[in-house]
């Protein structure tokens, strides 16, 4: 599974908070770097919506028309989201052992924690 | 950037043994700066490297033999494009920017692959960087697509797929001047003649010489030495040339049964170190033709972003599938 980049997060900041450390400007860039959007492609019919990689588009139109020429350029997709990456929040890496310590210690909530005996059928 | 010292929290360990276990690094993971520097680097000089690689080319597109071709070559020259897309976007999860990447690209602080700074003088050039820059390309990419860097990985999964075309459409090119006429034979022979040395640059300086290889290997970024990736591509492209008619140009190309190799000449590594310092024959060329395209999509970047400021509320025709449903 691909992770999106949430905007908090230290290692990817989004684009308009990001701390512009260009050291010397020069004539090629240009004031308007546009944002960061995330692009999810379904596939096929019957899949779902998957994370593809993000482009940079000024507005959500342009965004789908680049994540067409960027991400599907051999029909691998019949549809697709764009989401600015600033919209997304995700869990934290740091809070990965208590955030989701609550499920590890419930086995007994997958079918192979329970002893069935030998010829029963259809269980 | 904020990085919490390491033996405060443990989180050093955790990065060595998520390495350890062969498991991929993630963008919020805590990495050490080096690696991330070390990241930052490569995935910029492969971008860079994908965008300036269009140019050799493209070079050739209007003049490209048939429709065919010529539709064949736009859709590679677009593959190199998207390419350099895809890794740029890896390069930005590592909190790089895309403006700075480019201007960096721009003014010389970050490299591209050496290969780019030489021309395409004829038809049968095309044919060559297919089968031999982009064989080399692929070469070096499919170890890639297990590095410990979870965004590069899958960015090279992505672009080792489409590479294979690119490979493959060379080859063919190459194949049907070699059984042309004369002077076709002679056109294909004439560009793996000055296209065999520098493909078997882009493996990098010998191993002893490689100034990130040993660090680069023990982080997993990369798995396999400079000097065993050129081997393994000359051990690919000999019996691939002789399918071809062609030769390759190296009068010390024989097969070793001791070593199971083929070994070949030595490299002139002054030309690569040249060519790298900016003293090849288009490095100049190469640069100044970014910077210009940049320069004159100026008023086009402009234009998209003042739009968008004027229509903020411009809604998507349709949302995802629950808010489709709501309405």
């Amino acid at each position: 599974m691909t992770t999106p980049r949430p905007t908090h997060a230290p290692a990817a900041p989004a684009e308009p908070t990001r701390p512009h450390t260009t050291t010397e400007p020069t004539a090629t860039t240009g004031p308007t770097d546009w944002p960061l959007w995330e692009v999810f492609v379904r596939s096929r019919r019957g899949l779902s919506h998957t994370h593809a990689g993000s482009l940079h588009a000024p507005d959500a139109q342009m965004a789908l028309r680049n994540a067409r020429d960027l991400y599907t350029r051999r029909s691998e997709g019949v549809s697709l989201w764009v989401v600015p990456s600033t919209q997304i929040t995700a869990s934290s890496p740091d809070e990965k052992d208590t955030f989701f310590e609550p499920a590890g210690d419930k086995p007994y909530r997958h079918p192979t924690f329970y002893e069935i005996p030998e010829g029963v059928h259809h269980l | 950037m904020t990085t919490i010292a390491p033996e405060d929290t443990g989180q050093e360990a955790l990065f060595d043994a998520t390495i350890a276990a062969d498991e991929r690094i993630e963008p919020r993971d805590w990495m050490p700066d080096d690696y991330r520097a070390s990241l930052v680097r490569q995935i910029a000089q492969h971008a860079h490297s994908e965008i300036i690689g269009m140019q050799p080319e493209a070079n050739w597109i209007t003049r490209a033999p048939s429709l065919r071709r010529k539709a064949i070559l736009m859709a590679k020259v677009q593959d190199e494009a998207g390419h350099g897309l895809y890794l740029y976007s890896a390069a930005e999860t590592l909190g790089t920017g895309r403006d700075e990447l480019l201007d960096k690209l721009h003014t010389g602080r970050q490299k591209y692959s050496s290969i780019f700074n030489y021309p395409t003088l004829t038809w049968a050039d095309v044919g060559a960087i297919g089968w031999l820059v982009d064989g080399a390309a692929i070469t070096n990419q499919v170890p890639l697509c297990r590095c410990s860097y979870g965004p590069y990985a899958r960015a090279m999964v992505r672009i080792c797929k489409e590479e294979s075309f690119h490979q493959r459409q060379g080859y063919e090119l190459l194949l049907t001047l070699s059984r042309g006429t004369e002077t076709q034979h002679a056109m294909a022979q004439d560009a793996i003649d000055r296209w065999w040395w520098p493909s078997l640059m882009m493996f990098g300086p010998p191993d002893d010489e490689s100034a990130h290889s040993a660090q680069s290997m023990a982080w997993k970024i990369k798995r396999h030495s400079n000097d065993e990736l050129r081997q393994r591509f000359v051990d690919i492209c000999v019996p691939q040339a002789e399918t071809l008619g062609l030769t390759l140009p190296d009068p010390d190309l024989r097969w070793n049964e001791e070593r199971g190799h083929w070994d070949f000449g030595p490299i002139d590594w002054t030309e690569f170190r040249e060519v790298l310092k900016g003293n090849g024959p288009c490095n100049d060329e190469r640069i100044g033709r970014r910077r210009r395209a940049h320069q004159e999509g100026a008023w086009v970047r402009e234009a998209a972003a003042a739009h968008a400021a004027k229509h903020p509320a411009h809604p998507p025709h349709a949302g995802t599938d629950q808010e489709e449903a709501a309405r």
